[in-house]
């Protein structure tokens, strides 16, 4: 046996090994081993997707379909996008340079921030916020800023706030409306104060906009690229997962100005090729042909909501009406409870699985993930043995 | 009240309590909702689809085209509505194209369904001629897949 010589050296990088593991982790093992659990622990939809974009992928598999696309998506899937952007929020993309198809959501970002940041760029984001922004923008070599939200603003971030929290490396401001935890949308009025900042500060606004077609309120989505000047600096982030129940086809898009879209599509033809194309024929037709199917479920999603927030607020847990997405982010302070403590217990001891709000951040503490994306059976069963648990946990009366 | 004829739609079962909380509205105008929509015909009737293979017992189903020599002043409505009262018939639509009728029929065994059609459905003066389709398997009625719908089965507990 040969001694290793001088010190080993670790396998695993240091921006890997610098990575925060998984919060829920130990959830996934609990759930694995107890019977009957609910889940409200989920972060996707539970419709499956509708048949008629599952029949146009089968279509394509049987005409041979199985090639690399362009780069930057099909031109087939960037016109029906183009049009859709256009007739939806009325502002215009072009389908050969300002449109490109990723992999979801989760590339889109991961090729935003590589191109948009250099050594030490710091991204400021309301908090709290998607798992994946921090060790995203970490990977890419920046450095993210949380600013905290509170439940009394309805977590709608104070743009005087981001103000405090920008310096001379502030290269980008991450907005995630609706927002996945708390489900709570941008009014015209906020997103104008972060479009006044951006214009101000010359920032790019990274908007996630996943979310964008699970909204609730009358006044509708506010499409950030759609606020006056905002076309020229924002890159929108969308995707089907959501709207069109398609999160395993890893379909998704962004739109942003040439220069930006270019950028990223180096990044992408390097790391992505192209985006499956099977999965870029079945968003075509989900563009296409969904849209009854985007209101049936969106009117599904709506009466879970009620049926969840005010079950919720009903056992003692204060919640926001969540104007997006499909979370409910209830309040777990007056168990007196941590967001792990209450997690791990409601687990245990009522088999019912929600995620700790600390996993979303700092300002997520004190509050608890759940999604109503779920059977009215269940999400009423849920909020049954939740009930049992909140007054038996009760603190001080 | 289009909302609450959704949810009744998709789940009859659904108690008005729950229906309330669904839709926002209070239960004592989700009540009244319910009594005047089954008093005004909208709401037709509230029961379950049995699914009787599962309990072993194997019902015939058809489907007749029927032909019809329409009435002065009454058109087809009053043949139509005489056939369509038969306890046989389950569904029944006049139809555009090469017949008239399109009659959906239940019974026992194939004969029962036959002794309908010679007996009863071709012997009216109206009825020109039938055309009989006996049902091979079912695959989807009134919207449900016979063999289940696609489930969320496959979905991870957590996920962010």
């Amino acid at each position: 046996m040969t001694e290793p010589r001088g010190p080993r050296r670790s396998r695993v990088s240091q921006h890997a090994a610098d990575l925060p593991p998984s919060g829920i982790r130990k959830f996934f093992d609990l759930i694995a081993s107890t019977e009957g659990v609910i889940s409200l622990g989920v972060g996707e939809p539970d419709f499956t997707t509708p048949w008629h974009i599952r029949e146009a992928a089968i279509y394509s598999i049987e005409r041979g379909h199985t090639h690399y696309t362009s780069n930057l998506g099909t031109p087939e899937l960037r016109r029906e996008l183009s049009a859709y952007l256009e007739r939806l929020y009325g502002v215009s993309y072009d389908p050969n340079t300002e449109l490109l198809i990723t992999t979801g959501v989760s590339e889109g970002l991961d090729l935003a921030f590589r191109a948009i940041i250099d050594p030490g760029d710091e991204v400021v984001s309301p908090e709290p916020s998607y798992v994946a922004y921090s060790p995203v923008v970490h990977m890419a070599g920046g450095k993210f800023i949380p600013v905290p939200t509170t439940m009394e603003d309805e977590f709608r971030v104070r743009p005087a706030e981001i103000e405090r929290k920008l310096t001379d490396r502030t290269k980008g401001l991450l907005i995630n409306n609706p927002s996945n935890p708390t489900g709570s949308v941008l009014d015209i009025t906020t997103a104008q104060g972060i479009a006044d900042l951006a214009e101000k500060h010359d920032l790019i606004v990274l908007a996630d906009e996943i979310y964008d077609r699970l909204v609730y309120e009358e006044e509708g989505h506010v499409f950030f690229a759609a606020l006056t000047e905002m076309r020229e600096r924002t890159i929108t982030l969308g995707g089907f997962s959501k709207a069109y129940a398609m999160t395993g086809w890893r379909v998704g898009y962004v739109a942003a100005p040439e220069e930006i879209i270019a950028a990223m599509t180096k990044v992408h033809q390097y790391t992505m090729m192209s985006a499956p194309t099977i999965s870029q024929e079945a968003a075509v037709e989900a563009l296409r042909n969904g849209e009854p199917d985007v209101q049936t479920m969106l009117e599904a999603y709506g009466q879970r909501r009620r049926l969840l927030v005010e079950g919720l607020r009903g056992i003692g847990l204060p919640c926001i009406d969540p104007g997006g997405a499909f979370y409910a982010f209830p309040s777990i302070v007056p168990t007196g409870m941590t967001s792990e403590e209450f997690a791990e217990q409601l687990l245990v001891e009522e088999k019912v699985a929600v995620v700790p709000g600390n996993v979303f951040g700092e300002s997520g503490e004190g509050f608890v993930r759940c999604c109503y994306a779920a059977s009215i059976e269940d999400l009423e069963e849920a909020l049954e043995r939740m009930g049992r648990f909140v007054s038996r946990h009760r603190k001080g009366i | 009240m289009e909302d609450v004829l959704r949810i009744l739609e998709s789940d009859s079962r659904t108690p008005p309590e729950r229906i309330a909380q669904m839709t926002g509205r209070p239960l004592d105008e989700v009540r009244a909702i319910l009594e005047k929509a089954l008093k005004d015909g909208v709401i037709l009737s509230y029961r379950a689809q049995v699914n009787w293979e599962k309990m072993g017992a194997a019902p015939v189903y058809a489907i007749i085209e029927v032909k019809l020599v329409p009435q002065r002043e009454v058109g087809f409505d009053s043949i139509a509505s005489r056939i369509a009262r038969f306890p046989e018939v389950r569904t029944m639509h006049l139809v555009s194209g090469d017949y008239d009728l399109a009659v959906q029929v239940v019974g026992e065994t194939i004969y029962e369904i036959s002794n309908f059609v010679s007996n009863k459905l071709a012997v009216m003066e109206a009825v020109q001629g039938t055309s009989t389709h006996f049902i091979l398997k079912r695959y989807k009625e009134d919207g449900t897949l016979i063999a289940g719908e696609d489930g969320a089965e496959g979905r991870l507990p957590l996920s962010m």
